[in-house]
């Protein structure tokens, strides 16, 4: 296996803030409602780890490194580990376990929705994640995981939704799916190839 | 003939004191003790009131909150079977957007606000309009100890004992005139030392504004709170001087208050102006009624620990059904 290091390391960074988190609850570092705080941190970690792995892909084209793309699906499923805690969370310390709760804000309340729709996504591209469906789907297996695209505007307004007072945080975060989302256009792309290769020919010569 | 309706919230002699507060007794007793032998020592009597509640940090109050302490009447009114949030939490988990929107921010940014010397503007319908020193306003009036539910709106809640006198005394004080229907309070305005008014991303537009009905405000529950915990409040709390509506979610409680005025048009709140279909102007707590966002059924009494998170059913009126009368005949799902 290739990058073997690398992918360690990867593993390694992206398993402590949840481990971190969770000791912080335990020993009483996260305040008097620590339930609500795991799942805000958990929701905000697992947008951030979503813009990451939608980075891979421009830091692969700009650098020619490969192991960026090879980190890229360990990525995305620590994307949904996350998200599994975050709904386990918030079925668990803020719905308390009640059923009837979780169904009436499934069906009532458009941020849980959109969540919950993310979630679904999320699911078909984290079990077709393997070789196998990669092998088994072909063609259609690209055309599916392009899903990720909209789970990540899902995501945005699931966050949108909860803002109430400051949209700065907010704003930050959708800059920077906007701008990745934009490098997904072909001319960008292309663009940012050239620029690399440029780069890599003449480290010292790039202007912008 | 004057038939005086006790409130249902108001103890009877005759009603049985719980075991939960029969055994913290004790430990009243020996702070109000240790309060008296305080007061009755010149000496002493600024020093803090460290004793009554467990953790309480001690803190400098000033001159015109100490002379009122001694006389304080503790424990007014009660949270029957209710247990007290601890100090440590009811300080350092709090919404106090002028310090930023985090629930740490307050009390790690409240530190640098000037809460000496503090004016409050009264104006509008009253007959003794002006600027008043928090010592000319406080002085009239008695210290009580009042322990309410604090209901947030955003589904937690907590048990604070608060210190302070009605907010009616103080209305009383300075006069309400035959035309006026409402107040209106205002929150500083002080971007040097309040970051969260720097924010370029902010919707609020400050002054962070609340209001009541004026017979919502005359209601004995409406509350002025000057302290908590037996000691002053701490200025991520809402010093020097706060609402206290425990019926209602806590945004309306606003805090650190330089203006209040009588108006006769419903003022418009800050909350109503940022999303009005969120949050309406009454605000009483409500179960049945749920913020668009989310469900006000439960609510998560703080601490809430991981293990045993303490998710409870939240209570109409916060359990203070005393004021029902104030919204008799009134549509409760559509003045929300």
């Amino acid at each position: 296996m290739r990058y073997k290091l690398w992918r360690v390391a990867v593993f390694l960074a992206a398993s402590v803030p949840p481990l971190y988190w969770l000791y912080g609850a335990v020993f009483g570092l996260l305040g008097p409602d620590p339930g609500k705080v795991l799942v805000d941190n958990l929701g905000l970690g697992a947008l951030i780890l979503l813009l990451i792995t939608l980075a891979m892909t421009p830091l692969q084209q700009v650098t020619r490194w490969g192991g960026w793309i090879a980190v890229r699906r360990q990525l995305g499923l620590w994307c949904f580990a996350y998200v599994v805690l975050h709904l386990s969370g918030y079925a668990l310390f803020i719905a308390g376990l009640r059923l009837e709760l979780v169904l009436r804000d499934l069906s009532e309340r458009p941020y849980i929705i959109v969540g919950a729709l993310a979630f679904i996504g999320l699911c078909a591209l984290a079990v077709t994640s393997n070789r196998f469906s990669i092998r088994r789907l072909g063609r259609k297996w690209k055309a599916l995981h392009r899903l990720v695209y909209a789970i990540l505007l899902l995501a945005l307004l699931h966050m949108l939704w909860v803002v109430r007072a400051d949209l700065g945080e907010w704003l930050a975060y959708a800059l920077i799916g906007g701008t990745l989302l934009l490098m997904r256009l072909s001319s960008v792309a292309g663009g940012l190839q050239r620029a690399g290769a440029l780069f890599r020919e003449h480290p010292k010569k790039i202007e912008i | 003939m004057l038939i005086r309706v006790p409130p249902s919230s108001r103890a009877l002699e005759s009603e049985v004191t719980p075991e939960s507060v029969y055994l913290s007794r004790r430990k009243l007793m020996q702070g109000s003790l240790a309060l008296a032998a305080m007061a009755a020592m010149p000496g002493l009597a600024s020093a803090d009131t460290q004793g009554v509640y467990a953790d309480v940090e001690p803190s400098k109050a000033p001159g015109w909150f100490d002379e009122k302490l001694a006389g304080a009447r503790w424990q007014a009114i009660t949270a029957k079977g209710e247990s007290i949030t601890p100090f440590k939490d009811a300080t350092h988990y709090n919404n106090f957007y002028e310090f930023g929107t985090g629930k740490g921010d307050p009390a790690a940014n409240a530190g640098k606000l000037q809460v000496e010397p503090w004016t409050v503007m009264v104006d509008g319908e009253v007959s003794n309009p002006g600027r008043y020193s928090i010592e000319d306003l406080v002085k009239p009036h008695a210290f009580e100890e009042r322990i309410y539910r604090l209901r947030c709106v955003e589904a937690w809640s907590m048990v604070i004992p608060w210190l302070g006198f009605p907010l009616a005394d103080l209305l009383k004080q300075v006069g309400p005139t035959s035309a006026a229907r409402y107040v209106r309070f205002e929150t500083l305005v002080d971007p040097e030392r309040m970051p969260g008014q720097r924010s370029g991303f902010s919707l609020i537009d400050w002054p962070y504004v609340e209001g009541l009905r004026l017979d919502e405000a005359m209601h004995p529950l409406a509350f002025m709170a000057v302290g908590m915990y037996g000691r002053v409040l701490p200025n991520q709390n809402g010093a020097p001087l706060r609402l206290v509506v425990p019926w209602k979610y806590g945004f309306k409680s606003i805090k650190s208050i330089v203006r209040i005025s009588l108006v006769n048009e419903a003022p418009k709140t800050t909350w109503e102006r940022i999303a009005p279909n969120e949050y309406g102007f009454y605000a009483n707590v409500n179960p049945q009624v749920d913020h668009p966002r989310w469900s006000q059924a439960t609510e998560r009494r703080l601490p809430s620990g991981l293990f045993s998170p303490n998710v409870i059913d939240t209570r109409m009126f916060n359990g203070y059904e005393e004021v029902a009368d104030l919204y008799a005949g009134m549509d409760l799902a559509r003045y929300y």
